[in-house]
């Protein structure tokens, strides 16, 4: 074979065998690593999985914030106005986290259809509303006060 | 008036880059000289007009000038000056003022600082510069306008600039990340303008190349103080999240990287011509990429402002036009001016193609993680996210790949080498990076099989460059004369490559030996974390300038002597009333102690407070400093001075001759 034909070869496998080996590993990784979302409604009629890290978002139900005398454990529900979702979450929560505020938990479900959440999302200023908020509330038909559209 | 007079400017300035977009191409076309010669002079105009204009929006917003809407929905009359000039950009109109600017500003510098540059190639560059100006200087006018007015019903006070960008990162972090995104835009430019004249040879990489570099240094500088600011800013001690923005400052730098070694290839052997001009395409694609990402609000992010559809839209058709244009002249053209050199697998530029490779594939992956939830979106099959998981699992292996080959990659020769020399050049730096690997918990580390490999592939890094300045300096007479004789360029590789090194181990050891503790703490209470007793002496309320705050004050000891003092806040803002976490770091090369407050809990004084200790985390962002310096340093390099370092010496030549 003509040298540079064969150099072209070689680099064609190598670039083939290297991006299989990438694609390979992106498929490995992608199956673990994603968390699909869920309306609380839905996670409610329980078609979200359990045992399988999920997002859950929608507004925190106002007077459904209590914290715990001597932890940090903090509990509350996320409502879509159609139905509330329970979350538990152990820390810090974010600046802006507050009742009758959007915000987005991720973490596993326990068997007892509890969120056992290891990230809390809140918006991040005063006008912003994290997507996903505003997708389940719109699902639900209603807007961020709770009012029927 | 002096919003009019700004927006008038601006107006003044989209027509002037129409021309240039224009007249300097036709001349190049027809080879009309008056037309070409044109181009530098529309350039140094059209960053008058946009600085005209930023500085009426900027005085705008120094002087509380409510009446216009940016200006009373950004500001506030209570906010420090320099923080009322930062907010110019901390919004969606302004930081398009901000890259205008700066787009402008790398426009004239091209104009100005190529003498050496034929006339024809240069005004094809800045009339392709142009073009781009024409994009987003019509993006600013017609869907985003800095300077609309409030009237007749003007506010008397604005509401505030979000807290989270009151703070030093937001006056230097966006400027700097812009120099470097619109940077690419030069390189871009140059690649297009080569394809347009068909010519593709070595001084076109020459050409390119220095700018490039500065737009790359100046991209890692932005993407290191975004992460150091959200490191200190955003209270929970966190330093890169894989947020789909962040990914979007990220994917420009790993094209970019790949760029800037594959334009050395083409430089210096003429190598990979086409290769390099698609990276080129690409690198600045991604930055435009980016901006449609952070400014369209598609995805969950912290930096996305509020959103509207049209803008999306807009940048959307832009970002097609330049990348379906580029990529189809690309097709037409690219063909003409492959290379016909060859050169022998072991060989630098194969290890130039196996960095070319890795960051490719890195880009694509980062590229495909953060577009997935766009995808599935579209297609209908839910909301997902793509977590820091995914992008570790990529990521990691890839960089591990990477690192044996750099460490060749400055020793290889050009065109052929030789494995037998590279072995008895090597050998030494490997065993001793070996030793290295096994040995560091001497440094009183707790053994760590991650923290041991980055500190084995570290060292192979630095041992191989080592081995090979000292096999530079021993063929010299002397060691000063070996060591003048090292050029800007080998020490800009040399201190940007020590910079990865850094940055790879502060990586790893930051997040192996990291230790965090979310704690409720009474006045009183003492908390011990890594050896330091964390004491919680009290809370007190202070005031600043538009805020105040609960600043609690920590008393931090080690063998009961004490340390240092830290005085976390909780502050809260008195325009918005909106509540932010300030963090105390104390700062050290070898590690920081960071403690930041939660929020009150119980009736007893008692706070959450949230303790961490984080060795090593200064290194990865002195790394990116080096890099961003090595990459400044190897500008410096005589061969970039073009004919004019020519001319020069032929005429010393002439002079001794005569």
């Amino acid at each position: 074979m003509h040298p540079v034909r064969r150099q072209r070869l070689l680099l064609v496998l190598f670039v083939v065998l290297f991006s299989s080996l990438a694609i390979g590993l992106v498929s490995y990784a992608l199956r673990g690593n994603i968390n699909l979302f869920y309306p609380p409604v839905d996670v409610v009629s329980g078609k979200a999985p359990t045992g399988h890290s999920i997002r859950v978002g929608g507004m925190v139900e106002q007077g459904s914030v209590r914290r715990s005398e001597d932890s940090l454990e903090v509990s509350f529900m996320l409502t879509d106005y159609k139905a509330s979702v329970p979350v538990v979450y152990v820390g810090i929560l974010p600046d802006l986290f507050g009742e009758e505020q959007g915000a987005v938990a991720s973490g596993m479900l326990d068997s007892e259809g509890v969120l056992q959440a290891t990230e809390i999302l809140a918006k991040h200023d005063e006008n912003y509303m994290p997507p996903e908020v505003a997708y389940a509330l719109e699902n639900a038909g209603f807007d961020e006060k709770g009012k029927i559209k | 008036m002096m919003p009019e007079i700004g927006h008038f400017a601006l107006i003044i300035a989209f027509c002037l880059t129409l021309m240039l977009a224009v007249v300097p191409a036709w001349g190049a076309w027809r080879g009309n000289a008056t037309a070409m010669a044109l181009a530098p002079t529309l350039a140094v105009g059209i960053l008058v007009f946009v600085g005209i204009s930023f500085a009426c929006l900027a005085s705008a917003f120094l002087q509380d000038d409510f009446s216009v809407a940016l200006v009373a929905s950004h500001s506030n009359s209570l906010l420090p000056p320099i923080y009322k000039f930062a907010a110019v950009w901390g919004n969606h109109e302004g930081s398009l003022m901000l890259w205008a600017l700066i787009l402008a500003l790398w426009t004239a510098a091209v104009a100005v600082f190529s003498p050496q540059l034929p006339l024809l190639v240069l005004s094809r560059v800045l009339a392709v510069m142009g073009a781009i100006g024409v994009g987003f200087l019509s993006f600013s006018l017609v869907t985003s306008n800095p300077f609309a007015r409030l009237l007749p019903s003007t506010p008397v006070e604005g509401s505030d600039l979000n807290p989270l960008l009151q703070d030093p990162g937001l006056i230097i972090h966006p400027p700097l990340l812009y120099m470097g995104y619109v940077g690419f835009s030069v390189a871009f430019a140059f690649a297009v303008a080569a394809l347009l004249g068909g010519r593709l040879d070595a001084s076109w990489a020459r050409w390119s190349r220095p700018w490039t570099n500065i737009a790359w240094g100046f991209l890692s500088l932005g993407i290191m103080l975004g992460s150091w600011w959200a490191y200190y800013e955003l209270g929970w001690g966190g330093w890169w999240f894989w947020d789909p923005v962040e990914n979007a400052s990220f994917m420009p730098w790993l094209a970019g990287t790949a760029l800037i070694h594959s334009l050395a290839a083409t430089d210096k052997r003429g190598l990979f011509k086409s290769w390099t001009v698609l990276l080129a395409i690409f690198a600045f694609s991604l930055s435009l990429l980016g901006t449609f990402l952070v400014r369209s609000g598609v995805l969950t992010s912290v930096h996305a402002f509020a959103t509207d559809p049209a803008r999306g839209m807009f940048i959307l058709v832009f970002l097609a036009i330049v990348v379906g244009g580029s990529l189809t002249l690309y097709a037409f053209r690219a063909p003409t001016v492959s290379s016909r050199v060859t050169f022998a697998w072991v060989s630098r530029e194969s290890l130039l193609l196996c960095n070319n490779v890795v960051f490719l594939v890195a880009t694509l992956t980062v590229l495909f993680g953060t577009l997935f939830p766009l995808i599935v979106d579209a297609l209908g099959m839910g909301k997902v996210s793509v977590g820091p998981p995914y992008f570790n699992a990529v990521f990691v292996p890839l960089m591990v790949l990477l690192v044996p080959f750099m460490g060749i990659g400055p020793l290889s020769r050009w065109k052929g080498d030789d494995i037998a020399r590279w072995r008895s050049e090597l050998i030494i730096p490997a065993l001793a990076a070996v030793a290295c690997g096994l040995t560091f918990p001497l440094l009183n580390a707790p053994y760590n099989i991650w923290v041991a490999l980055s500190v084995l592939l570290s060292s192979w890094l630095c041992l191989g460059l080592a081995q090979d300045v000292w096999r530079r300096l021993r063929n010299a007479s002397s060691a000063a004369r070996g060591l003048r004789r090292l050029t800007p360029g080998y020490c800009g590789m040399l201190i940007a490559h020590l910079g990865f090194a850094a940055c790879v181990i502060g990586i790893v050891a930051t997040s192996q030996y990291s230790l965090e503790r979310d704690l409720r703490m009474s006045p009183g209470d003492t908390q011990e974390l890594a050896g330091y007793d964390f004491k919680f002496v009290e809370v007190t309320q202070v005031r600043g300038p538009n805020f105040i705050a609960d600043e609690a004050r920590v008393v931090v000891s080690r063998d009961n002597a004490i340390v240092t003092t830290l005085l976390p806040q909780k502050r809260r803002y008195l325009a918005g009333g909106s509540v932010m976490t300030e963090a105390a770091i104390d700062p050290g090369l070898f590690r920081d102690l960071y403690v930041a407050m939660g929020e009150p809990v119980g009736n007893d004084g008692a706070w959450a407070m949230r303790l961490h200790y984080k060795p090593l985390v200064r290194w990865m962002w002195l790394g990116a400093i080096f890099m961003a310096v090595g990459a400044f340093t190897s500008v410096l390099d005589k061969r970039y001075r073009g004919q004019r370092g020519v001319v020069h010496s032929d005429s010393k030549a002439a002079l001794h001759g005569a």
